[in-house]
């Protein structure tokens, strides 16, 4: 080799060195401690994520709290199904804040005609109450999950008509026949298995699949449990809704899990009996408040007519579903745990859920 | 205990590092030197503190007992004895006894005038546990960080820490240092056979040399790298299988605080292949 090549070869090895470098993050940086010392049971944050973070979870301005003032809204306004419970002015509130919340550039007629506000006719309405129920479904069903923290509107949506963050099926591509196989599901590096090669599709099975979705616990309660025993597949779509989970909440996997033995309750976190509840609740939001909209949806592909084009339906034609990051978005605790709804009751009002009692199980 | 018939001839005075022919003797076989005397306190000491972090810890089965590392609230400071206070100081024997030994291994090897090849590969892997106990705890700002004493405990630790970064197959020195010593093995495999066959030939056949040998590996893969590069390719696929397993761990927190899968997007955002 002569000394040009040797001397270019060597810039070009300091080169691609230094770029890769770059590629790395710099300490410091933040641990928490989660479990006995030694244990390495403890999240780690880069300080300057953190930052970002705070500044993506700021909460919108309260509207001034009204005084259950005046007559019932049911008793003055027409077709007011879920809220009617409410005072007119309450009511009045709380339309005002579901349009910042989620249609803050569209405003009223985003959902409503002007020339009659109480006509189901833009389907946006029809949908938006039934994102109601879910809201009180959630306070009200699923504080195991939410605490007394709950959820409102501006979870999900945080100003979005759609929100930021939802998931609907992925077959594609598909798998084939014989030698020429296929990718099996898996190996794109998803963002939603955070860039890993897991199966890139754990929702459909784990969050959206009826009466029977598939089990995510994988190991064997017993020896020689039967068969057929879970194998490597099955193991790689848990452990791609968990990582699914991990990059949602901005946490690892020792936020639940000591992994000397992840199925065992006794030696997890309090956090894991959370996320329990958070997948049957994620369950019932897709089964019995999402899957049901899907006709609707379906006749409106890319949303309303007046508004701007954004999918509501994946390319298998179903529509928009909810996962952990739909509400969590990057942090253990949605909006960093501030109460919305605290200052918010009146999305309490509503008591018919709509739906068959959940299941927890 | 006899000395061996060669071995007046190694018993050479000097070479010492430190402390002249103060120490410069031996006890039996065993040559005593400075870093002798320092490698014995630190061991006595660290194992004895051992065996008191056993004492207190509420249990004797040899694979449960634990001596942890503090919270990570106490940070770079000492911390009490009973809450990992324990740990730094055998930490610091351990470090000591490791050192002392390494610059054991180089004064025996000025004595014996050989090269340095001993102590530098002994380093290498004193510097793996100096990068697990001090040069990652120290970055992410707390002893805390470093693993526990223990056997069952410290599995638990590696396996926790891989799980910090989600999926620790990924990161790509952890590939590398593996990577390693997969190769570490093939070739000691490949060698060990080589050595074996050529030095144990069927019955009636003479024992063959090296230059059987090189035909051999010549005739399989087109290229021998013989006897004494051998050696030098098994030095350097070993020490580099240490020193990248030290990389991958002072990276995955200090320079890395995501899932390690997600490190790959810089490929994945790659301007060509798309």
């Amino acid at each position: 080799m002569s000394l040009v090549i040797k001397a270019a070869a060597a810039a070009a090895a300091l080169l691609a060195g230094g770029a890769l470098l770059t590629t790395f993050e710099a300490p410091p940086v933040e641990t928490v401690q989660l479990g006995f010392r030694g244990l390495a049971m403890e999240q780690v944050y880069n300080p300057r994520f953190l930052a970002r973070d705070e500044a993506a979870n700021i909460v919108p301005a309260v509207i001034p709290k009204v005084g259950a003032a005046g007559p019932k809204a049911g008793a003055i306004y027409r077709n007011v199904q879920v809220l009617g419970e409410l005072s007119v002015t309450e009511f009045a509130r709380t339309m005002a804040a579901l349009t910042t919340w989620v249609a803050p550039a569209q405003g009223c007629n985003y959902c409503h005609n002007p020339e009659n506000m109480a006509s189901d006719e833009v389907y946006t309405k029809v949908v938006s109450r039934r994102m109601l129920q879910m809201v009180a479904r959630i306070n009200a069903e699923w504080k195991p999950h939410v605490q007394e923290t709950g959820v409102t509107c501006y979870t999900c949506h945080r100003g979005n008509p759609v929100p930021a963050a939802a998931w609907s099926q992925i077959t594609t591509p598909p798998r084939t026949a014989g030698l020429s196989g296929g990718t099996a599901g898996q190996n794109l590096a998803s963002p939603a298995v955070g860039l890993s090669s897991l199966p890139y599709d754990p929702f459909t099975p784990f969050l959206a699949q009826g009466e029977t979705p598939a089990n995510i616990r994988v190991v064997a309660r017993d020896h020689l449990a039967g068969r057929p025993n879970p194998g490597t597949k099955e193991t790689e779509w848990t452990y791609g809704l968990m990582i699914h989970m991990s990059t949602s909440l901005g946490v690892n996997c020792t936020a639940c899990h000591n992994s000397r033995a992840f199925s065992r309750w006794e030696q997890s976190t309090p956090q894991r009996t959370n996320a329990w509840h958070g997948i049957r609740m994620v369950r019932d939001l897709n089964l019995n408040y999402i899957t049901p909209l899907a006709p609707i949806f379906a006749a409106h592909p890319n949303g309303p007519a007046s508004g701007p084009v954004s999918a509501r339906v994946g390319p298998e034609g179903d529509p928009l579903k909810v996962n952990c990051s739909t509400c969590h978005q990057g942090v253990n605790k949605p909006l960093l745990g501030v109460s919305m709804l605290r200052d918010y009751p009146e999305l309490n009002a509503v008591r018919d859920q709509g739906a068959p009692p959940p299941i927890r199980q | 205990m006899a000395m061996l018939s060669f071995e007046q001839k190694y018993r050479v005075r000097g070479g010492t590092l430190v402390g002249g022919d103060l120490f410069d003797f031996w006890i039996g076989p065993f040559w005593v030197g400075f870093f002798g005397i320092t490698t014995a306190f630190f061991t006595f000491l660290g194992t004895a503190l051992i065996l008191y972090g056993a004492a207190i810890g509420g249990t004797w089965n040899p694979w449960l007992i634990n001596i942890a590392p503090p919270d990570l609230k106490y940070g770079l400071g000492f911390a009490p004895m009973r809450e990992g206070g324990l740990w730094q100081v055998i930490t610091i024997c351990a470090l000591g006894a490791f050192v002392s030994w390494t610059l054991r291994q180089a004064e025996i090897s000025r004595k014996l005038g050989m090269g340095y090849h001993i102590p530098i590969a002994y380093s290498v892997a004193v510097f793996a546990y100096f990068s697990l106990v001090v040069i990652r705890p120290v970055l992410m700002g707390a002893w805390g960080h470093g693993f526990p004493y223990g056997i069952f405990s410290h599995l638990d630790w590696v396996s926790n820490v891989g799980y910090q970064h989600l999926h620790f197959h990924y990161n790509p020195a952890h590939m590398i240092a593996v990577t390693f010593f997969f190769t570490t093995v093939l070739a000691l495999s490949l060698h060990g056979a080589l050595v074996l066959s050529a030095l144990n030939p069927p019955r009636g056949e003479p024992v063959k040399t090296s230059e059987h040998e090189n035909t051999f590996f010549r005739d399989l893969i087109g290229y021998s790298i013989g006897t004494l590069g051998i050696h030098r390719l098994g030095l350097f696929v070993a020490l580099s299988a240490g020193f990248w397993s030290a990389v991958c761990i002072i990276i995955s927190g200090p320079f890395w605080t995501r899932g390690w899968p997600e490190w790959w997007s810089w490929w994945a955002n790659l301007p060509v292949g798309r």
